[in-house]
């Protein structure tokens, strides 16, 4: 057993685990985030994305003893039912989830597309960056819409803060 | 997964101690391949040593006529980087393709050369460009490292960092693989003072090779149309479920000529 | 008018657990002092089990129990079944092998289970798999569809001699001898329908505990249906009388027909979570979810079609091998006969069909419903038929369709089904201006200019969902009744409850059915609450599949609310001191005809409670209302679907340029959720074929075993879909709905198939059509051009 320390949403944490164990693992089985979810074993699903360091990567596919001193993002650090974020808002508005269990990797990417190419996302942009979120629902259509709405309104959201 | 042991040292001859103290272990640099192969439990290992803690094996810098690439600079820094823009765009393009952007913002330069899969794009890129590859030890000619004789690095040996000799023309064309997203095939064009390389990816079992009958007809004429009639021998090349060697031989024509167009664009 | 209630597009309500990361999937759920179980599974599709040592792994750290088929069988836990009986066309009942949950001497397919075992951890589960030592003697296996009758494949079960399940058929021979006999042309096709992995983006799981106190069970379990899935393991498995059984299916994370069926993963979890004394957690990796959820399609066809010399259908033959797998799954038997043959007549006025099915087991994971399941296979045989036929004939495809719509109602095909209600012509011409059809010429010039293929596709499909009446489907094999349930629980605060037997797993019931009750009560959607899937609360339903939900759900909704109608009026009618039958209950309202007298739905509600104003001897206290609503007939939803792709001749890759969709659902009761079932369902018919490609090696190996080898369609794969509705109101049903869920899935195919043999110029190509195959097919247009 191995000590681990991650800042998980603003809150940090410590817990005594296998080298073995998964980003993934961490976040579900011990510290009970259950919105991050596990699609697939060989890292296509998207299922799992969660943000460390601000960036978007599969948390099934990454050591948690790696994410030591880390800070972790995951879905349940986005917004709650009460304060959406706009992201979250937009999936609803624009029916973009079915099943809704590739939402949270879908939001969690589509929250680090923004980060890397801003609030106006053309249509095949977006769907070029979906490459590593499988969805067997929507066809992806709401999705794709979602995501250029909800970028949209993280600008304007932006843009009122500022002003 | 097997069990393991775990280790993140923070400088490289810690790494260095770690590798030499247990036979088998393995460095994690990324682990977009390794971690899933660790997953299906295709692979045990004894240590795994992470670099991901090793202060400066990310850098990114132009030294005179060389690039240089830190071997665990992620795709997704390589693809963002405007020094490698400056220098050889095609590299940018290349990196930006690689995988999805999950696994671009884990997996390193480095990882994807000494793990060396068939399919992947680096080695490609390496080949062309005739990068040498540094370790802690030594550095080592791609043109040694991709010939197919060579096994891999040694027991103790670390990649620390790629250096691309900065060609006049450089680009990567891949058509990918519908399920995985690697390459079905990849070509990699480069024309430098020393010649016209021409590499392919995913074609071959054994890795990336050169293509000499393309590059005859490059170093002749660097142009698409004196692509069209040469005829790829696949008696050597892959076949399975997602095509067969005539396929990928027609397909080393079409990227390679892909790659040619983008070059001169 | 409400403004959430029906035909509004109310956005869903379950969506806030998701977007929050709030959902509560079966993996989700643990319970204390769980066990991890882990299947130890047959690497080869045939062998006999001559010994499974397990000493050393019973041994290992953290193992609790390890069992194999002999412990069930000693428990005499009984075999899984299939539900539906298909009599061949010598009438004798179809040969069935048996399908024991955990292998007892022999493995049938590569992914079999032989053993489980349960630890402390999954790691350690699986550590100690790997010291079980099973010893098998390998049998040379059935692997290919085709090949699989001949007497010289090997023998999977005894009870089915040459592998065959059972050799059925519907329709008239000899009238369709005749009239190919007359024809003025005739049109062959010859195809595989590939084998698809249904891939909902959940793996399986269960969880399954044992109160000792009680004696009674809970499995929670990602199902389509969790009442039927109490009645199998109950009255067939024999785990626990019903009473003693709750299964819970909480949300779950996709389904597309595969999680309907009875596994043998959740028997197991169920039945050790008594034999060890502590809660069972088993949750699919996806690997294990290749070989172990049940496959969908594998049809390989001969079709025919006779036309006269105007290119009327003048009758089809089709000959069918279905591939079951090793096993017959929970419906498998139903899928290539009465799920398949009732629907060759498509949208077209065919005089006369003869359809024959052999049923086939090979050394494969079993195969059942997915998506569509049957209806698919049946739309591209008749949508490439037509197709071909237009073409061959010279006809324009459109026109050739029109020429043969039905457009009498209803409409007794000769494959047993009547069509209610349709209107065909109607669908296309809207298809047609959307798909500016009008303007492909110019398109397809463009992309020659540019040295690319252009096709463009058509498929006018059918389907039949909400299958019924029970007495029917009975008749033809069936061992379940398809009527649904529901009840109204209307509090003393006005607030209501709505249980549901059938099950949501993304199609959004907790919205719609809540749609249902605000606009007939007239209540804001926010006081109504949807329960389902939890057989400690809903009673008994039959679940989700076959595009049910709203048309026999609903439907079964729209019951239990008249019934809480008919009660609330006698009720406000005491308490308003007027006669019942002036009372008028609009928009939440109850008034007193010709008096000013009115009552809100709420006030009514409380005052059914307090049972003070009305004599209980004469009326019950309470508003509680349930009903089993029973359909007269199938609905039968329709639609036309345009496909248009562009395709590189250099590298043989397939882009869908546009889609599409004009479809006949009868009335919506949400247009916006309509549509995203609409969407989905194209996504996995472009999917099938595109890139959906099942591979088995020879020996019985899958080589299509991840998300590597498997491809889903991701986002760059697809277009934006261009979605339209046309409306003819089901008559058959008090909503007028007919079903949405497997639409796309059904028109998508064919019309995809369509639009690349235009491009190609000739109808060489397979599905899927992936970017090898193409290449290929282009080369020999190329070759036959140069030949002519």
């Amino acid at each position: 057993m191995t000590a681990v320390s991650v800042t998980v949403n603003g809150k940090t944490v410590s817990a005594e685990i296998e080298p073995r164990t998964l980003l993934v693992q961490l976040l579900r089985d011990r510290l009970g985030l259950t919105g991050t979810h596990v699609g697939c074993d060989t890292s296509q699903c998207g299922a799992c994305v969660v943000h460390v360091n601000g960036k978007a990567v599969k948390s099934c596919t990454m050591l948690a003893l790696s994410c030591d001193g880390a800070k972790v993002t995951t879905i349940e650090g986005i917004g709650s039912p009460e304060m959406l974020h706009p992201m979250q808002r937009a999936f609803q508005d624009h029916h973009g989830l079915q099943c809704g269990f590739c939402t949270p990797g879908m939001i969690m990417s589509a929250l680090d597309l923004v980060t890397r190419k801003g609030m106006k996302l053309d249509e095949s942009t977006i769907r070029k960056e979906l490459e590593g979120n499988l969805c067997r629902c929507t066809g992806y259509h709401n999705i794709v819409k979602a995501i250029g709405a909800g970028a949209q309104a993280m600008g304007a959201a932006e843009l009122q803060a500022a002003e | 997964m097997y069990a393991f042991e775990y280790v993140r040292p923070s400088t490289l001859s810690e790494a260095e101690r770690a590798l030499a103290a247990q036979p088998g272990a393995k460095l994690l640099a990324g682990g977009q391949s390794l971690i899933p192969a660790l997953k299906l439990r295709l692979n045990r290992v004894p240590l795994l040593i992470d670099l991901s803690a090793i202060t400066g094996l990310n850098r990114i810098e132009r030294r005179g006529n060389l690039l240089a690439i830190g071997a665990m600079t992620t795709h997704a820094e390589v693809a963002a980087s405007s020094v490698v823009k400056a220098a050889i765009p095609g590299l940018v393009h290349l990196a930006g393709n690689i995988g999805d952007p999950q696994v671009r913002n884990a997996g390193t330069i480095g990882g994807s050369l000494a793990n060396n899969d068939p399919a992947a794009d680096y080695p490609a890129a390496a080949l062309a460009l005739a990068a040498m590859l540094k370790t802690n030890r030594q550095e080592i000619a791609a043109d040694n490292h991709f010939s197919g004789l060579f096994a891999g690095f040694a027991e103790d040996e670390i990649l620390t960092e790629i250096l691309f000799p900065i060609p006049r023309r450089f680009a990567y064309s891949k058509f990918p693989n519908p399920a995985s997203r690697f390459a079905l095939v990849g070509c990699a064009v480069a024309q430098a003072a020393t010649g016209v390389r021409v590499v392919a990816t995913g074609a071959g079992a054994n890795g990336v090779f050169r293509v000499p009958e393309l590059e005859t007809a490059l170093s002749a004429s660097f142009s698409p149309d004196g692509l069209k009639r040469i005829v790829i021998d696949s008696s050597n090349l892959t076949s399975d479920i997602h095509g067969d060697a005539e396929y990928r031989a027609h397909l080393i024509g079409v990227m390679t000529k892909r790659a040619v167009d983008a070059c001169l664009a | 008018m409400s403004e959430t209630g029906i035909g509004k597009p109310v956005r869903r309500r379950e969506d806030i657990r998701f977007i929050t990361g709030n959902g509560r999937y079966t993996a989700d759920i643990n319970r204390p002092g769980q066990v991890y179980a882990v299947f130890v599974r047959s690497p080869h599709a045939h062998a006999r089990i001559r010994n499974i040592e397990t000493t050393a792994a019973i041994a290992a750290p953290g193992v609790a129990g390890i069992f194999t088929g002999k412990d069930l069988e000693a428990d005499r836990i009984g075999k899984l079944i299939c539900g539906w009986m298909i009599h061949s066309k010598d009438g004798s009942p179809m040969n069935m092998g048996a399908h024991p949950a955990l292998a007892l001497d022999r493995v049938r397919y590569a992914g079999d289970h032989v053993a489980v075992v349960l630890a402390d951890s999954v790691e350690q589960a699986k550590d100690a798999a790997e010291l079980i030592a099973v010893d098998y003697e390998p049998l040379p296996a059935a692997v290919h569809l085709t090949e699989a009758q001949a007497a010289s494949q090997p023998q999977i079960h005894e009870e089915a001699p040459n592998n065959t399940v059972y050799q059925w058929h519907l329709g008239d021979k000899a009238a369709v001898d005749a009239a190919f006999a007359r024809a003025a042309h005739r049109t062959r096709l010859e195809f595989t329908n590939n084998r698809l992995i249904p891939n909902a983006i959940e793996p399986r799981a269960a969880v399954a505990e044992y109160d000792a106190a009680s004696g009674g069970y809970t499995l929670y379990t990602t199902s389509q249906n969790p009442h039927v899935t109490r009645l199998v393991l109950s009255a067939f498995i024999g785990i626990a009388p019903e009473n003693r059984l709750r299964v819970v299916a909480p949300d779950v994370g996709g389904g597309f027909g595969s999680k309907i069926f009875i596994y043998a993963e959740e028997v197991v979890c169920t039945w050790a979570a008594r034999k060890i004394g502590r809660p069972v957690k088993w949750v699919a990796d996806r690997s294990e979810s290749f070989v172990a959820d049940a496959h969908g399609r594998d049809h390989h066809t001969v079709a025919q079609a006779a036309m006269d010399a105007e290119g009327k259908i003048l009758g089809l033959r089709v000959r069918t091998k279905a591939n079951l797998g090793a096993y017959l799954s929970t419906f498998a038997s139903s899928v290539p006969t009465y799920l398949y043959a009732p629907l060759l007549s498509g949208q077209y006025d065919v005089p006369a069909i003869y359809c024959e099915v052999d049923g086939v087991y090979t050394n494969t994971t079993p195969v059942d419903a997915y998506r569509g399941a049957g209806r698919p296979e049946a739309t591209f045989v008749i949508e490439r038929l037509v197709e071909v036929a237009a073409r061959e004939m010279g006809i324009d495809p459109a026109e050739f369709r029109m020429r043969n719509f039905i457009r009498k109602f209803p409409h007794q095909t000769p494959v047993l089904s009547n069509y209610d209600v349709g209107n065909y012509p109607a669908c296309m011409k809207v298809a047609l201006e959307s798909a500016d059809h009008a303007g492909f010429a110019e398109r397809k010039r463009t992309s020659t200019a540019k040295g690319k293929l252009r096709g463009l596709g058509f498929s006018a499909y059918i389907e039949a969902c909400g299958i019924a009446p029970s007495t029917a489907i009975g008749a033809l094999g069936a061992g379940v009744g398809l009527w649904e349930s529901a009840e109204i629980r209307v509090n003393a605060t006005g607030t209501v409850e709505v249980l549901t037997g059938t099950h949501a797993h993304g199609q959004g019931h907790e919205t719609t059915l809540a749609q249902i009750v605000s606009e007939r009560l007239g209540i804001p959607i926010d006081q109504v609450s949807v329960i389902h899937g939890d057989t400690d609360k809903v009673q008994m339903g039959m679940g989700t599949y076959g595009s049910r939900s709203a048309a026999v759900g609903g439907s079964a909704v729209v019951r239990a609310l008249d019934k809480v109608v008919l009660k609330a009026t006698r009720i406000a009618a005491r308490c308003m001191e007027v006669p019942e039958d002036s009372v008028e209950f609009t928009d939440g309202v109850f008034s007193a005809r010709g008096t000013n007298r009115t009552m809100k739905f709420a006030e009514v509600a409380l005052q059914a409670y307090l049972a003070h104003k009305f004599d209980t001897a004469e009326i019950e206290p309470g508003l509680k209302e349930s009903a089993f609503y029973d359909p007269t007939n199938f609905t039968f939803p329709s639609g036309v679907h345009i496909a248009e792709v562009e395709i590189d001749p250099e590298t043989g890759n397939t882009r869908v340029e546009r889609w599409t969709a004009v479809d006949d659902f009868g009335n919506l009761i949400n247009p916006m959720i309509v549509e995203g079932q609409v969407h989905g369902g194209i996504a996995q018919g472009i999917g099938q074929a595109l890139l959906e490609r099942t591979v088995y090696d020879d020996t019985g190996q899958l080589l299509t075993a991840s998300y590597m080898d498997y491809c889903m369609p991701r986002a760059s794969d697809l277009p934006s879909f261009d979605v339209a509705m046309t409306n003819t109101p089901c008559p058959s049903n008090p909503l007028g709905v007919k079903g949405c869920g497997e639409a796309g899935a059904i028109a998508a195919p064919a019309a995809l198939i369509n639009a690349i043999t235009n491009a190609l110029g000739h109808e060489d190509i397979e599905m899927p059509a992936t970017p090898g195959a193409v290449w290929r097919a282009v080369a020999l247009r190329a070759e036959k051009r140069a030949a002519e």
